[in-house]
């Protein structure tokens, strides 16, 4: 396993969606680092053939009948919407 | 003398009766809460209508036959409440108020408990100590200065500080069991799929479960009874009956085979913790039931395993934390900056921090190396534990490493404050269900015995801990 | 240099059911802007999603019907990526287990069947909708948000625009006539988003691509790959680089518009989603799913053409929308002659609805009335030209055709005697024109044919009219 340098913890932070500092950038490469040499230790497990578990129930084909419940009304999207115009949720441009 | 101090059962009767009224009940709560909260921050919020409501039920009283009718409860913040802002400790939810109710408060609220407030927790449950709420700490009522455990402290220090008969908190990896240890409560993480996650702010969802938190294994019993059981809303919810586990309550644990797992006395366990739980098991063996040492040679792995899988699903399930539709929106210009700087504002480090891992470990080129790793690693973790619970009732050991540590004593260094989840990671890796009880003091802090069952046999645990309740005198009150 | 266009197609359709893939919600088209919203479709905090029967059901059925194996075990996962119409900034959908895969259709370009195959079939959720309403911003409504689609990725099969509009003209078809999708694309419950690369004739390495969106219609696919081609090759005989770019076509200035330059792949962190369980599409369901798919046009093409005698040409045309095809069924369910069924069908019917804001759904003339109408024309009693005026009258006011026929008095006149009687009047008035009859001077015939419709108002049954014509003419 790679261990992590300022450049990859930039884009993490990227793909991640947060502002960072390069004092954070430098706090998290370091804690990162350490974190993954801990995890260094799963190297040590033979998982030759073994099945990731996802779900630890053996539970399949949880499905809903397609029936139409209500709606939130209106005002609750409003109300807890940072910003609002005549309906909808605003937002600030997207730039492409 | 709190009126807390009955317990479920005897309160019930005591509500019935009309001895003591459902207002009399709040009013305790709150009075409580005035006096110690100060001290300890276990809530962020309060219920302002509670003393209305439970003016209202006073008169319902006498022909109600719910056992929960009228009892005060307080609900860890990560569990949405319709109308009371729930904040999972996070500055970015600090206005957010819930347009429904999570389906264990509808039953609780179904079942005539009255919610009086929301509980302080590490921010999104993640953390040991509490001290990673953006609002304040949680202190530990037996000792102030110092933790209560986390995340769900503030549910373990208000059930501890007799500012609620009960509480409900969650577990991903220790988050129940852990501050329940702390403070002296018990404290259970039910069987993954047996309590529905609907409304439940989601950490890492195939880890996540409610529990409650209380002063008695008896109180345990009858909050579980009101909360478990399928629900149409979480797909990963067990096909599962409403059941009574207060029946399993028989006092008896004679021929009852108990596995000890010799990793969970291991380096990093303290001395006084071992000697606790020996104890402990010794008065297990007394009262009837057989003890073997076993191995789960796959505990050493469970810590980072835990961190890797849980990291991941986080920094999906905090990703809709955008700013967009709710919660706090950063000034920005541009779209971009509004979901980084949201982001960044509205989150604290190590929130910040494992959103980092697991965005790490599931990106392109680390999968298989991260996370497809981990998840196979769990399939061999829980491959010991079904192991050991084909040739065993339950198994047994300490809850957490050490008793609470002092407030700032570990914040700095990641690493070393996971290791307080250590005993606690593999059973929700495992799916299967934990109680932890108070096992007597070390250096005047309380200890938690930890019983791990079967899959949905919540019933031979909570038996087992009742027993070992029994023997040993049961719940105490910190002198605040 | 002679160059080679390859064009691979994604097609997402928004699937017909009553509600959202993951919650209650209505997703009918139309509504006013966030009022059909959940904390589930927004992504609220500690909600969870439950599938909707419905929609596994008709992407299982998409499944079949474009001929691809079904998946015995599949299960969901999330697509993680930052956006204002995606509430939980992850997508739920299917990474490495599409519930389809391995398909194909057959198309028909310039006379030849060609098969297009298909790489997968898988099912996800939509997206809300944004809306660019000022120069620093935009707004977000999440009635959308959470609609079941299925997303058909082709491969990269088409070696011409004119191949991916046949490609899309058949998918859209079989869609439909599944009953798994309205595929309309100025609802978008159909979008396409087409990739398209050039090389040398045979080179085996494919070219750099481009990446068409927002098609709104299969005439704006075809120019908008047509000048993409050309763009490609111009560039590439100018001795250009090629960049892997984004683009829209801009109908008005009618071109390829550059959205955004692609930088390598995206990084969406796929993993198996925690909140679903695994889906196991045993045999028993999924014969029970495909018991249930209504017939498909290829195979009612095959059907018009053995059970009704009808032309190629004429089953293609009429199974060219399950609607048309349904109604031609109806009437001949109510006892028209077929071919009577499927002129008029083809004809008047299409006609009229080609002019008017009319659908199958709103027409007045009802398989019931288009078969008392074809019952009047081939038992005689009206003719052809008065059956127009009759059908118009249908159209427009919804009349019973043989209450209109007998009330407007527009029954044809069939009465033998009269006839033959009004016949010899005629001839008997004009002696002459007998004789020239008879001298071999058929084209005299007019006038007499001409008198009797005068005297009879036009409403002489002109074959039989004809009939007796000859007739009485061969007693003088």
């Amino acid at each position: 396993m790679a261990t992590i340098n300022e450049e990859q913890v930039r884009h993490v932070a990227h793909l991640a969606r947060l502002a960072v500092t390069d004092g954070e950038v430098k706090q998290f490469t370091e804690q990162l680092e350490k974190i993954l040499e801990f995890a260094e230790q799963l190297n040590e497990l033979d998982t030759t053939g073994v099945e990731p578990t996802t779900h630890v129930l053996d539970l399949k084909n949880v499905l809903r009948k397609d029936e139409v419940k209500p709606s939130l009304p209106r005002s609750e999207v409003e109300r807890l919407a940072p910003d609002w115009e005549d309906g909808q949720v605003r937002v600030p441009a997207v730039f492409e | 003398m709190s009126l807390f101090e009955h317990g479920v059962k005897k309160l019930h009767t005591l509500v019935k009766d009309g001895e003591v009224k459902v207002s009399e009940l709040v009013k305790e709560s709150f009075d409580r809460i005035d006096k110690v909260d100060g001290k300890i921050g276990a809530f962020l919020a309060l219920n302002e209508d509670a003393f209305e409501q439970a003016k209202r039920m006073d008169d319902l009283a006498k022909s109600e036959g719910n056992p929960l009718f009228g009892l005060p409860v307080g609900v860890k913040d990560n569990i949405v409440t319709k109308g009371m802002t729930t904040t999972c400790g996070s500055q970015f939810l600090s206005n957010f108020v819930p347009a429904h109710d999570a389906t264990v408060v509808e039953r609780l609220h179904e079942a005539g408990a009255v919610t009086i407030g929301k509980l302080n927790m590490d921010e999104f449950a993640m953390g040991s100590s509490n001290e990673n709420s953006s609002f304040k700490p949680v202190r530990n009522p037996w000792n102030t200065k110092h933790v209560p455990g986390g995340s769900s402290g503030g549910s373990a220090a208000a059930v501890a500080a007799g500012e609620v008969l009960f509480s409900l908190g969650s577990d991903t990896g220790g988050s129940i069991r852990q501050p329940a240890a702390y403070c002296g409560v018990v404290g259970m993480k039910p069987t993954y799929g047996l309590v529905s996650r609907f409304g439940l702010v989601a950490f890492a969802s195939s880890l996540d479960q409610i529990g409650p938190l209380t002063r008695t294994v008896e109180d345990n019993a009858y909050v579980l009874s009101a909360i478990a059981g399928h629900c149409d809303m979480d797909s990963t919810s067990a096909n599962v009956e409403p059941t009574d586990y207060t029946k399993a309550l028989t006092g008896d644990i004679k021929g009852l085979k108990i596995a000890v797992p010799k990793e969970y006395f291991g380096e990093g366990v303290t001395e006084g913790v071992k000697e606790n739980i020996r104890a402990a098991i010794a008065k297990l063996e007394s009262l009837g039931a057989t003890v073997d040492e076993v191995s789960l040679p796959h505990s050493k792995y469970a810590l980072a395993t835990y961190y890797l899988l849980a990291s991941s699903e986080a920094s999906a399930n905090l990703a809709r934390f955008d700013g967009i539709r709710y919660g706090v929106r950063a000034e920005a210009e541009n779209l971009e900056d509004v979901f980084k700087l949201s982001r960044a504002q509205g989150f604290g480090d190590e929130v910040k921090r494992r959103i980092m891992l697991g965005t790490y470990a599931l990106s392109s080129g680390y999968y298989d190396a991260y996370y497809k790793k981990a998840q196979q690693a769990r399939t061999l973790i829980k491959k010991d534990f079904d192991d050991v619970l084909s040739k065993y009732d339950v198994i047994v050991g300490p809850t957490a490493p050490s008793p609470a540590f002092a407030l700032g004593a570990q914040i700095d260094d990641p690493v070393t404050m996971y290791v307080n989840d250590i005993l606690t990671i593999p059973i929700n890796l495992a799916g299967v269900p934990a109680i932890s009880v108070p096992a007597g003091l070390v250096d005047g802090l309380p200890v938690g015995l930890q019983i791990i069952g079967k899959h949905f046999d919540e019933a031979t645990i909570l038996r087992a801990a009742h027993a070992f309740e029994l023997a040993t005198g049961g719940f105490q009150l910190p002198k605040l | 240099m002679n160059f080679e266009t390859v064009i691979g197609i994604e097609v997402h359709a928004e699937l017909k059911t009553n509600t959202k893939i993951f919650c209650g919600c209505s997703r009918e088209y139309g509504a006013e802007t966030n009022t059909q919203t959940c904390p589930i479709c927004l992504g609220h905090p500690g909600v969870l999603p439950t599938l909707n029967e419905k929609a596994v059901e008709l992407a299982v059925r998409a499944a079949m019907a474009l001929n691809c194996q079904v998946a015995d075990e599949t299960k969901f996962d999330r697509k993680n990526y930052f956006y204002p119409d995606t509430p939980k900034a992850y997508q739920i959908s299917q990474f490495d287990k599409p519930i389809g895969f391995d398909g194909y259709i057959d198309a028909e370009v310039d006379g030849v069947t060609k098969r297009f195959r298909i790489e997968r079939v898988h099912l996800e959720e939509d997206a809300g909708k944004m809306n660019h309403t000022g120069e620093n911003h935009s707004v977000v409504d999440f009635n959308r948000t959470g609609s079941p689609l299925i997303e058909i990725v082709s491969e990269a099969d088409m070696r011409s625009p004119k191949e991916a509009v046949a490609y899309l003209e058949r998918l859209k078809e079989v869609l439909q006539y599944a009953d798994i999708s309205d595929v309309k694309m100025e609802e978008g419950s159909l979008r396409c988003d087409c990739n398209i690369s050039v090389r040398p004739y045979g080179q085996e390495k494919f070219g750099t691509k481009t990446e068409l969106k927002n098609l709104n219609s299969f005439g704006n696919v075809l120019k908008g790959l047509e000048y993409e081609e050309d763009r490609h090759r111009k560039l590439l005989l100018s001795g250009g680089v090629m960049r892997q770019e984004t683009l829209r076509f801009d109908e008005a200035g009618k071109k390829t518009v550059l959205m955004r330059v692609k930088e390598g792949a995206s990084d969406y962190r796929y993993f198996p989603e925690p909140d679903l369980v695994k889906l196991v599409l045993d045999n028993d369901w999924k014969e029970a799913i495909r018991a249930g798919i209504p017939e498909l046009p290829d195979a009612r093409r095959v059907r018009y053409q053995e059970a009704f005698g009808l032309s190629p040409y004429d089953a293609k045309i009429l199974t060219t929308t399950r609607e048309t095809a349904e109604y031609f069924e109806a009437v001949v369910a109510e006892g028209a002659d077929a071919k009577a069924a499927a002129n008029w069908t083809m004809g008047e019917v299409q006609g009229h609805l080609n002019k008017s804001d009319d659908t199958f759904e709103t027409l007045k003339l009802t398989p019931v009335k288009l078969t008392a109408l074809i019952g009047l024309i081939s038992d005689g009693t009206i003719s052809s030209k008065i059956a127009k005026q009759v059908f118009q009258a249908i159209i427009d006011e919804g009349v019973d055709p043989a209450a209109y026929v007998e009330e407007k008095g527009l029954a044809q006149i069939s009465d033998e005697g009269l006839l033959r009687g009004l016949i010899n009047e005629s001839f008997d008035a004009h002696p002459e024109v007998v004789e020239e009859l008879k001298g071999g001077r058929d084209r005299k015939k007019g006038f007499v044919i001409g008198q009797v419709m005068k005297k009879t108002k036009g409403m002489a049954n002109p074959t039989l009219l004809d009939e007796l014509f000859y007739d009485e003419l061969a007693k003088r």
